[in-house]
């Protein structure tokens, strides 16, 4: 990502995600579903229960790839949902068409 | 002689006898008297015989009168009561003895009325302990009916012949779904009451595992139950569970005390075809994914041990190598994300799920939260064609527990159901409008064992959404002011039951005749033409046509046949199927047999139905209207399908005229009048084929009061009438 010219912060568990979010204010998260303290569900639907970040776009990550679990993602606000493996380079390329 | 006469005789014997030996006396003294004694004798009679005479007459007349009252009132009182006993003995049991006449016939019509009162009591004490006795055999019956035919299981009782006794329905759906040909007709023709099993199961197989049981029960052994796998004609595994039925103590000694106490079994039939297939399914995407991936991997391996032991190769070789690494990563994901789409069922876990109908889970979800928590629900678009893989009972819970925590915490007034499907997921929706609840409030939820009313599960939400492969989340909908629970589920494969769901005699009655224990006593499935009318098993048919004259090229349009055995007929045992006769339909028919152009196009020819028409009426009489006409057009159909019905044909217009030979019509409608049959649905061969066979369920006592009791009087006093004599 960084190669790609994108600035990035991480964070290891849910909370922390949270805490990123609103020290580093980024225009796209990466969001794993499984997660420790919050799983990516639930991040996902506190970011967009907050109606100052409405212009935040979620990518969600996840080894689970069921249909049931995408249609979840979906419906809690994720923008995309992408089931690994997946390449870097399509993963690129699916954050760039989000941004724009 | 009758009373009156016997009567007079007496009194006319008791006179003489009183009176004979005054007048012997008056004789033999006046045989004793001399001339000058008689004269004067006679003389003084002479001035005494005048009174003396009338009071004689006056006296016998009295004497008479008399008479006459007491015959009135101890013969005829007599005889009057005892018609009125007898009346009481059999046509009225509440007529009493009026109490008339002296009062010694007085008293015992007294007598004879207390008698009546108590026999009375006593009868009626009896009658009601038989009612009381039906009453509770009669539940007994309809209880095991309900459980039969809600069990999940495929359950079929047999007497030791084979023939069966009771079927469930999902035994039924499961032979409809095995069966061969038009699956609409052939379920009926595979299953049936007095058929028999061996049509399904393999003959040897049933007698393997009832020889089994017959040395277990021998040896005294507990485990009186054999198990077997069996395959049918068409290739599908079933599981099958048998457990005998014994003779009761009674029975037993009825029957002489046989030392084989087996009077049938009990067959618990499951198709494990589905699972069995799963399974294999499963073991072949192990398969492809070890043996796949082995060989990815091995070529991934092969390229970095190159890579790594080689760090100044030649740019190009570097190149393949990293190429055939990215290429086969690449294939690899692929390839893990085509099992996952093509075997996403097949890798769920095994909770033992069921199809069950979509709204008939929500139905029942809204019932229990009613009545539990006495919360009001309705429904909102629920797709009443949706099946889902679920474990209702669990999935029901889960309902009734997130409507028992909206409303301790959000004091909710009303719960709302939707049930929608989009792809191969099926969403229920639990909406409420007011309080929206936080995100984290499900999470809690979620993992909280489901306790609702009292009722505690170990389970908890979570567990239910991951047995079922599912999911569950919270949503808003603001523009609405209302906010749901969606729960996902899969949705199932279409199942078995569908179709049968639309059969149009499945449903009709209350309760299905899918049980006769009086079977049991049936044996032999052979029909002999010796064998009683009341013991062989039927099958009534009717077709309609496309005109009437089949040598002329008309053809067979319809068909509708049902079974009647032990005097029922068998209206869940049909078979009602529109043959397309490839030929175009004579108008003026289409007004009577209703039966259109339209209707027919797309329907099987008359080579797919008659197979299956020919194996329903296997092993049973034929029965049909005017049959000479119905068999004619199947004796045309004979050459080219190769199928004989041989069997024997009963004809009810020709039974009529043998049972009421001065009637003027033997119309069915006419006998169906006269024998007292309600005429519904007439001119659709099934329609037809029910009256018919009303009417000869009917016909079969009459036949027997007239002196015909077997299948070969019928048919001969048949023959005889002048109705037989028409050819088609």
């Amino acid at each position: 990502m960084k190669r790609e010219g994108f600035e990035v912060a991480t964070a290891a568990d849910g909370d922390a995600a949270l805490a990123q979010v609103a020290a580093f204010a980024p225009d796209l998260v990466l969001l794993d579903v499984m997660m420790p303290n919050k799983s990516g569900y639930e991040v996902c639907e506190i970011l967009r229960a907050d109606p100052a970040r409405a212009g935040l776009r979620i990518v969600m990550l996840t080894a689970k790839g069921r249909e049931t679990e995408v249609a979840k993602g979906i419906a809690l606000g994720a923008d995309a949902y992408v089931t690994k493996p997946f390449s870097t380079k399509d993963l690129v390329a699916q954050v760039k068409s989000l941004l724009g | 002689m009758n009373a009156k006469t016997r009567f007079a005789l007496a009194v006319v014997m008791l006179g003489l006898l009183m009176t004979g030996p005054f007048l012997l006396t008056v004789g033999v003294l006046w045989a004793d008297l001399g001339a000058d004694e008689r004269a004067g004798f006679l003389a003084a009679m002479d001035r005494w015989l005048p009174i003396g005479g009338l009071i004689t007459i006056v006296a016998l007349i009295l004497g008479l009168q008399l008479l006459r009252a007491l015959f009135r009132q101890y013969v005829q009182g007599l005889m009057a009561m005892a018609e009125t006993l007898r009346l009481m003995l059999g046509a009225n049991r509440n007529f009493r003895v009026t109490l008339d006449g002296p009062p010694e016939v007085q008293e015992l019509a007294r007598a004879a009325n207390d008698l009546a009162q108590q026999r009375d009591a006593l009868l009626g004490d009896v009658e009601a302990q038989i009612g009381e006795a039906k009453a509770s055999v009669e539940a007994e019956k309809n209880r095991l009916a309900a459980l039969m035919s809600e069990l999940a299981l495929g359950v079929v009782v047999c007497n030791l012949d084979g023939r069966i006794l009771l079927y469930n329905n999902r035994a039924r759906l499961q032979f409809v779904a095995l069966a061969q040909g038009p699956t609409s007709m052939s379920g009926g023709a595979l299953i049936g009451l007095g058929r028999s099993i061996f049509s399904i199961l393999e003959r040897a197989q049933v007698a393997h595992a009832l020889e089994n049981i017959r040395q277990r029960l021998q040896k005294g052994s507990a485990e009186s139950v054999a198990h077997f796998i069996t395959t049918t004609r068409t290739g599908q595994l079933l599981r099958a569970q048998m457990a005998p039925v014994l003779r009761t103590e009674a029975e037993g000694l009825a029957a002489g005390g046989d030392d084989c106490r087996i009077t049938g079994y009990v067959l618990t039939i499951e198709n494990i075809t589905k699972s069995f297939e799963r399974e294999a399914q499963r073991d072949q995407v192990l398969q492809q994914l070890t043996d796949g991936s082995r060989a990815a991997l091995g070529n991934i391996r092969a390229a970095v041990e190159n890579l790594i032991e080689s760090p100044d190769m030649e740019p190009a070789f570097r190149e393949r190598f990293l190429g055939v690494i990215d290429d086969e990563t690449r294939r690899m994901s692929e390839r893990l994300g085509k099992t996952m789409n093509d075997f996403a069922d097949s890798l769920k876990t095994r909770w033992p799920l069921e199809d069950v109908l979509g709204i008939d889970v929500v139905a029942a979800a809204q019932r229990r939260i009613e009545d539990r928590l006495k919360l009001a629900t309705k429904s909102e678009s629920l797709d009443d064609a949706l099946w889902i893989r679920a474990d209702s009972f669990t999935l029901i819970q889960a309902m009734t527990f997130l409507a028992s925590r909206l409303q301790d915490h959000y004091d909710i007034r009303e719960l709302r159901f939707r049930l929608l499907a989009e792809g191969k997921m099926a969403f229920i929706d639990l909406i409420w409008s007011g309080t929206p609840v936080s995100s984290e409030t499900l999470y809690t939820w979620e993992l909280e064992p489901m306790h609702v009313a009292g009722e505690v599960s170990p389970l908890t939400l979570r567990d239910m959404a991951e047995r079922h492969g599912g999911e569950i989340w919270y949503q808003r909908d603001k523009a609405a002011h209302r906010a749901y629970f969606r729960l996902v589920l899969p949705v199932a494969d279409t199942p078995e039951v569908q179709h049968v769901e639309s059969l149009p005699h499945a449903r009709s009655e209350s309760r299905p005749e899918y049980y006769d224990f009086d079977l049991f006593n049936f044996s032999d499935t052979r029909i002999d033409l010796d064998r009683k009318l009341t013991e062989v098993a039927y099958s009534v048919f009717d077709t309609e046509t496309t005109g009437l004259e089949p040598s002329a090229g008309d053809e067979i349009i319809q068909i509708g046949a049902v079974r009647a055995i032990n005097g029922r007929l068998l209206r869940q045992e049909v078979i009602d199927q529109i043959i397309d006769p490839r030929r175009p339909l004579k108008p003026e028919g289409i007004p009577i047999h209703g039966i259109t152009e339209d209707m027919v196009r797309g329907q099987p020819t008359i080579d797919v139905v008659l197979p299956v028409f020919h194996e329903f009426c296997a092993d049973t009489v034929l029965v049909a209207h005017n049959a000479a006409f119905d068999m004619r057009f199947l004796q045309l159909k004979q050459e080219s399908t190769g199928l004989v019905f041989d069997q024997p044909v009963l004809d009810t217009l020709l039974l009529s005229a043998v049972i009421h030979p001065n009637q003027e019509s033997h119309r069915l409608e006419a006998i169906a009048e006269r024998l007292g049959i309600n005429v519904i649905g007439r001119h659709t061969a099934l329609g037809d084929a029910f009256v018919t066979g009303e009417v000869f369920l009917k016909m079969v006592p009459l036949l027997a009061d007239m002196g015909i009791h077997t299948l070969r009087e019928a048919l001969a006093a048949a023959e005889q009438t002048y109705y037989a004599r028409v050819k088609y």
